[in-house]
C-alpha cells in the first residue's frame, strides 16, 4: 500500500471524519452538530474538563444572539442551559454625558428575545452534556496535537500522548493562537487596540428587567448584561494602564468605581465573583482554509467585543461548516476536499470581515473624545433612534439574522 | 468515464503484478493526483459528479425505499461501477454504505482507484475486468452505475445484454451517456472544453453516441425499462451542471427489470 505507517509502539490510531483542535464553546458546538448528522468526530482540548466548567476558569458571560440560539437549539444543546439562559428583552444604548440614547427593543421586532445571557461555564456544562449522548463524539482531553501532516487523500494529526488521528478534515477551533494555523503558515492581520476588558459579576438589589445596556463612555465602551437572578455581567473597556490599576483596586474601592459607571438604576450593589482582564485586539486570519483544515471561530477571527459578537460569529462559522460538510456527505464527497473547503471559505470569511471592520468602526468612533465627532456621533444615534428602517437593521445584526444565513441559523435541519 | 486518456498503454498486459517498482508506484501516484485533482484534467468530470450523485442517490434510496438523509443510505446495497475510471463515483457510493465492485477496462486506471481508495481509506473491490466477464462469473448486484460508456463500447446490445444479467432481481441501474443531436455534434467538433477533454483525444466518436429511444429499445430488448430520464445541462459560463429537461447533449437514466413497478 502506498501508505508508510511508521511504526511507533506506543502509537494508537485512531480514524475519524473529522477531528477538531480545541472544544471551547465554538469547537465543541461544531463537533456535537456534525456527530448529530452522522459524522465520526474527535475533539481534543488542552484543558481538563473538569477545569473548564469551575467558575475560575472562565469568569465571563457571553451573549447568544437569536439566531445563535436557534444553532445551539437545532443541534440539541439548548435544552440542556435553557434553564440558565437570561433572556435580553431591550438594549439601550447610551453615549456618555450627552445622553442621547438609542433603545431598541424586543416590540420592534415583534417575535421573542433579542438573545440571552449565559455564562460560560453552564454554556460548557451544556456542551458536555450534549456531547455524552452523542456515540460517535470523542473528547479526548487534555492533550493537544503535537503535528499536523496534510497528505493527498486525507490528514494526520498527531497528539502528545502519542495518539495519532488520521481524518479527511482537521478544523483548528483553538482560540486566538492556534497552532494549526501557525503551522499551515497562514498570516493574520492584527490591530491591538490599546484597550483591555475588565470583567466583572455584580449583585443587585433591584431587577434588571432583561435590559442590556451599552454605554459608551470616552475611555470606552461600558456593558451591563442581565444575567439569571438579580445579576449583571458587566464588561468595562479601558486602557491598558488604568486597568492594571482597576484591578489591583481593594474590593472596596473596585466596587466604588463600578458604582460610579453603573448609577443607582439597579439599587445597592456588590461584586460577587473574581474579576478578570484581558487584553483587547482585532486579529483576522488571511485564509481560513488549507489543504485537509478548516479554521473556526477565535481562530480564524478574533473581533472586539464591543458588539458582544465574538461567539456569535465563531457560531456563525459552525453553522455554515456543519451545512457544505453535511451537504458534501450526502453526496458521499470528501469532505476534506478543496472545492468543500472553498465553499465554507467563501461563505464566511467576507461576512466576519464585514463585522470584524464594522465594530472596529464602532469602537473607533466610540473611543474618541474630540468633539466634533462627538456631535456627529451623538446626530448618528438620534437620526438612527427615529428611523425605524435603520433600527430594525441594526436589531437584526444584534440578534444575527442577516446575511446568508446558514439553515441552523434559520432553524432549519440541515 | 471509460475513457482513458491517461491510460497510455492500454497494453500493460497482465501478470507482473507483483514487480511493481517504485518508479512505477511513483507514476500512478502522478496519474491519481490527476485524475483527483478538481482543477485538472477531469475537471468536468468532478464537477458532473455531484449532479451524478445526488441523481443516484435519489433514485436508488426511492427505488428500495430508503431514507435519502440516513448518513448511509446505501448500506446493504452491493452496487457495480462499470468503467469506474479512477473511482470519482465510487468513492462516493462507497462512503454511501454501499459495497462497491468498481470495474474498468483500462488496467492503469484500476491501478489508480485502488491507491487512491487505499489513501482515503475506504474499501472498494476495484477490478480489471468487463461486464461480459462478470456475469459469465454469475455476479449479481443490486445497483449497476453505467455512467459514460455505453458510447465507448463495440455492441451497445451485447452489453446491456451483459449488464442486465449481472442485476439482481429487484435491482435498478443508472444509465448516462451523450446524445446523438445537431447540438451534441456542434459541441463535439467545436470542441466544447468539456467535451474534449472528456473523449480520449483524437477519437471523433459522435456517430457512437446513443439516442434515448435507442438506449430504451437496447434495455427493453434486455428486459430492463427505462423509468425516468433527464437531462444533464451543463452551463460553460458557471462551469456547472444540474438535471433539467434538454436531453440533447448528455443526459442520465434509471432502468429497472421490465415487469416491476417505479
Ligand atoms: C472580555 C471579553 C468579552 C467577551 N464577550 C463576549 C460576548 O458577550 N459575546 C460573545 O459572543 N463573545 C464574547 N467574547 C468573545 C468570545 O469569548 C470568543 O469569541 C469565543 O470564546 C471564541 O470561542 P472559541 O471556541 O473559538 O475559542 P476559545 O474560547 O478561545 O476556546 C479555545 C479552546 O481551545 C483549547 N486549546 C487551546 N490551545 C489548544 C491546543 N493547542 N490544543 C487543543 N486545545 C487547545 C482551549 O483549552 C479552549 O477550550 C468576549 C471576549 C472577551 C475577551
Amino acid at each position: 500500500m502506498a501508505r508508510q505507517k511508521k511504526t511507533l509502539s506506543a502509537d494508537v490510531a485512531i480514524s475519524a471524519d473529522v477531528a477538531i483542535a480545541g472544544g471551547g464553546m465554538v469547537g465543541l458546538t461544531l463537533g456535537i452538530g456534525l456527530a448529530q448528522s452522522g459524522l465520526s468526530v474527535v475533539v481534543i482540548d488542552a484543558a481538563p474538563q473538569a477545569e473548564l466548567t469551575e467558575p475560575a476558569f472562565d469568569g465571563r458571560s457571553s451573549a447568544i444572539a437569536h439566531a445563535s440560539c436557534r444553532l445551539l437549539q437545532g443541534v440539541g444543546i439548548w435544552p440542556h442551559l435553557a434553564d440558565r439562559a437570561e433572556p435580553i428583552l431591550e438594549i439601550r444604548v447610551t453615549d456618555g454625558p450627552s445622553r442621547q440614547f438609542l433603545h431598541f427593543d424586543q416590540a420592534t421586532l415583534g417575535d421573542g428575545p433579542m438573545g440571552y445571557m449565559v455564562e460560560n461555564r453552564h454554556t460548557r456544562m451544556g456542551l458536555f452534556a450534549r456531547a455524552t449522548e452523542l456515540d460517535n463524539l470523542r473528547i479526548i482531553a487534555p492533550d493537544k496535537a503535537v503535528s499536523f501532516e496534510a497528505e493527498a487523500a486525507g490528514a494526520r494529526l498527531t497528539l502528545e500522548s502519542g495518539i495519532i488521528i488520521e481524518a479527511p478534515l482537521v478544523v483548528g477551533a483553538e482560540g486566538r493562537a492556534s497552532p494549526l494555523r501557525q503551522w499551515a503558515g497562514i498570516p493574520t492581520r492584527k490591530w491591538q487596540y490599546n484597550q483591555s476588558g475588565i470583567v466583572a459579576t455584580i449583585a443587585h438589589e433591584l431587577p434588571h428587567c432583561n435590559i442590556a445596556h451599552e454605554r459608551f463612555l470616552a475611555p470606552g465602551p461600558f456593558a451591563i448584561l442581565p444575567l439569571k437572578g438579580n445579576r449583571s455581567s458587566l464588561v468595562w473597556t479601558v486602557d491598558p494602564a488604568l486597568a492594571e490599576e482597576i484591578m489591583s483596586l481593594s474590593p472596596r474601592a473596585f466596587l466604588a468605581e463600578v458604582e460610579k459607571r453603573v448609577g443607582g438604576f439597579l439599587g445597592k450593589l456588590k461584586v460577587i465573583g473574581p474579576r478578570w482582564t484581558y487584553p483587547l485586539g482585532l486579529q483576522f486570519a488571511q485564509r481560513y482554509i488549507d489543504p485537509r483544515l478548516a479554521l473556526v471561530g477565535d481562530a480564524a477571527h478574533g473581533i472586539h467585543p464591543i458588539a458582544g459578537q465574538g461567539l456569535n460569529l465563531g457560531l456563525r462559522d459552525v453553522a455554515a461548516l456543519i451545512e457544505v460538510l453535511v451537504d458534501a456527505r450526502r453526496l458521499g464527497g470528501d469532505i476534506g476536499a478543496a472545492d468543500v473547503l472553498d465553499r465554507y471559505q467563501r461563505w464566511r470569511r467576507a461576512d466576519s470581515l464585514a463585522l470584524a471592520l464594522a465594530t472596529d468602526g464602532l469602537n473607533r468612533l466610540f473611543s474618541n473624545d474630540i468633539a466634533p465627532i462627538r456631535a456627529l456621533r451623538d446626530m448618528g444615534l438620534a437620526a438612527i433612534n427615529r428611523m425605524p428602517a435603520a433600527k430594525r437593521f441594526f436589531m437584526r445584526h444584534a440578534r444575527g439574522t442577516v446575511g446568508k444565513l446558514p439553515k441552523l441559523l434559520k432553524g432549519e435541519a440541515v | 468515464m471509460a475513457a482513458t486518456p491517461i491510460d497510455p498503454s492500454h497494453s500493460a498486459g497482465n501478470g507482473s503484478e507483483s514487480s511493481v517498482d517504485d518508479e512505477e508506484i511513483a507514476r500512478f501516484e502522478a496519474m491519481a493526483d490527476k485524475w483527483w485533482d478538481p482543477e485538472g484534467d477531469f475537471k468536468p468530470l468532478h464537477r458532473l459528479n455531484p449532479v451524478r450523485v445526488g441523481y443516484l442517490r435519489d433514485k436508488v434510496t426511492a427505488h428500495f425505499g430508503s431514507d435519502e438523509n440516513a448518513p448511509t443510505p446505501f448500506a446493504g446495497l452491493r452496487i457495480l461501477d462499470i468503467g469506474c475510471g479512477g473511482g470519482l463515483l465510487a468513492e462516493p457510493m462507497a462512503r454511501l454504505g454501499a459495497q462497491v465492485v468498481g470495474a474498468d477496462a483500462g488496467e492503469a486506471n484500476i491501478r489508480v482507484a485502488r491507491l487512491h481508495a487505499a489513501r482515503a481509506g475506504l474499501d472498494i473491490d476495484y477490478r480489471h475486468t468487463t461486464a461480459e466477464a462478470l456475469a459469465e462469473a454469475g455476479e449479481k448486484f443490486d445497483v449497476i452505475v453505467n455512467m459514460e460508456v455505453i458510447e465507448h463500447v463495440a455492441d451497445v446490445g451485447v452489453f446491456l445484454g451483459a449488464c442486465a444479467a449481472l442485476l439482481a432481481s429487484g435491482g435498478a441501474m443508472a444509465i448516462s451517456t451523450l446524445n446523438r443531436t445537431p447540438k451534441s455534434y456542434v459541441a463535439a467538433i467545436i470542441g466544447a472544453e468539456y467535451l474534449l477533454r472528456w473523449l480520449p483525444r483524437g477519437t471523433h466518436n459522435w456517430r457512437k453516441f446513443v439516442k434515448p429511444s435507442e438506449l430504451a429499445d437496447a434495455l427493453a430488448h434486455a428486459g430492463l425499462r427505462l423509468s425516468d430520464i433527464r437531462g444533464l445541462e451543463y452551463n460553460p459560463f458557471g462551469q456547472t451542471w444540474s438535471l433539467g429537461r434538454d436531453t440533447g447533449v448528455n443526459y442520465v437514466g434509471f432502468a429497472v427489470h421490465a415487469g416491476s413497478e417505479n
